[in-house]
């Protein structure tokens, strides 16, 4: 199942509706990595609140997809991490190291846009 | 048991050995006359039990009444129990007695203590009765001790089982009392550690903070190890992970309150706290999390005197 890509003012938004493949993830990477340019995007928010499983293919995904996103001039801030998913992903070493989270859509959003001052 | 009559009958009819017949159809039959010997008894042999009680020293967390009391009680059941040979009533005593004696501080060897005691008096005093006839003693005993062991078994692991549930009791009281996670500020939680932590609470204690970071929409949280004596590699590494978790959930972590202790067993082992954000004391983390919250807190009027 392919992630929706949604526009809202300078942020991108894709919400993962389930478990996905890993053919997904990399669709999902690269339409993102593409659209940001496209749409003049400023922020990208991945969340993940429906994932209940997180494994380090995953886990790498979303790492490249923000790095990648940064060099794109962009800044990326995965939302929705459940506590148990956290506490796994943390067991098994995936710790998404220099990748900025939040705790839900609405954090995420308030993150991007203190950034954005920050920057202006 | 009718059936086992008619064996014996048959096995005596070829002749078998006497003892065996004796032995397979007299238990209840003695043991009746066992129980009507101990009731006749009662008085004294209870008393000579108290006496040899408080003469071992045992319960001497209770009265000299007390003692006198359960005892009356507990010979009553024995020799119930001795009787029916049903032990569901003993069974319900010895776990009612435990619930009252444990808060008192009672010990295992002193429940187990007193019921061998009884059943030694009790023998002593079919003992004396038989001493003339040697072979009906046999006998007797042969119906008695089977069941008196059981009986003692059955209050010494009814003593134990008791134990066990008030400590597991104990054990999860402990437990949810030692891992409070508090809102001190919007957004803002603390974690104040106290004790020993083994890799169990310490799994506790991260799923706590995880639920209370989600619940309480939090952004910093402060984990005040103040309390916390030692610290082993175990543990250390669950609180990188937890501080790493934390952040996955979007919340940064201050750990406070490192001992100078703890601080140079981290470094020894060489446990990596790069990614740890520490300051000195728990006041010290509370300024700074409501700094990364964009709070200020002024003094509005000097403290009145006290």
């Amino acid at each position: 199942m392919e992630v929706p890509i949604l526009k809202q003012g300078e942020v991108l938004i894709a919400t993962f509706q389930a478990a996905l493949s890993d053919a997904d993830l990399e669709h999902l990477r690269r339409g993102l990595v593409q659209q940001v340019v496209r749409f003049r995007s400023r922020g990208v928010i991945v969340d993940v609140t429906a994932m209940d499983v997180m494994d380090s293919f995953a886990s790498r995904t979303l790492r490249e997809i923000s790095h990648m996103i940064r060099l794109r001039g962009a800044e990326t801030v995965i939302v929705g991490i459940q506590p148990e998913v956290a506490f796994a992903m943390v067991q098994l070493g995936l710790t998404l190291e220099g990748v900025a989270t939040a705790l839900d859509l609405e954090e995420g959003l308030a993150y991007l846009i203190e950034k954005f001052k920050n920057i202006d | 048991m009718s059936k086992r009559e008619i064996t014996s009958r048959d096995s005596e009819a070829r002749g078998g050995p006497a003892v065996e017949i004796v032995r397979s159809e007299a238990p209840s039959e003695l043991l009746r006359e066992l129980v009507a010997h101990l009731r006749q008894n009662r008085t004294l042999l209870r008393e000579e039990w108290v006496v040899r009680i408080s003469e071992t020293r045992l319960l001497t967390a209770m009265t000299k009444e007390e003692i006198f009391a359960e005892a009356t009680s507990v010979y009553d059941s024995y020799v119930e129990a001795l009787e029916t040979e049903a032990f569901e009533a003993l069974q319900a005593y010895a776990r009612n007695l435990s619930e009252r004696i444990i808060p008192r501080g009672v010990e295992t060897h002193e429940v187990v203590g007193i019921v061998l005691l009884l059943r030694d008096v009790l023998a002593r005093s079919l003992f004396a009765k038989y001493q003339t006839d040697f072979k009906k003693l046999n006998r007797i005993l042969d119906a008695y001790e089977p069941a008196a062991n059981r009986i003692a078994n059955t209050v010494a692991v009814g003593f134990v089982q008791e134990r066990e549930r008030v400590i597991r009791q104990q054990q999860e009281a402990i437990r949810e009392l030692s891992t409070p996670v508090l809102q001190v500020r919007e957004r803002l939680l603390i974690l104040p550690i106290i004790g020993v932590i083994d890799p169990q609470r310490a799994r506790q204690l991260t799923e706590q903070l995880l639920r209370g970071i989600r619940t309480n929409r939090a952004k910093v949280v402060v984990i005040d190890i103040t309390g916390v004596a030692a610290m082993d590699v175990t543990v250390a590494n669950h609180l990188v992970q937890t501080v790493e978790a934390s952040r996955l959930l979007g919340a940064t972590v201050i750990v406070t309150g490192l001992s100078p202790e703890i601080a140079q067993t981290l470094v020894t082992i060489g446990v990596d706290l790069g990614k740890m954000n520490t300051v000195g004391d728990l006041q010290g983390g509370i300024e700074q999390a409501e700094r990364l919250l964009g709070y200020k807190v002024v003094t509005l009027a000097e403290p009145r005197q006290a």
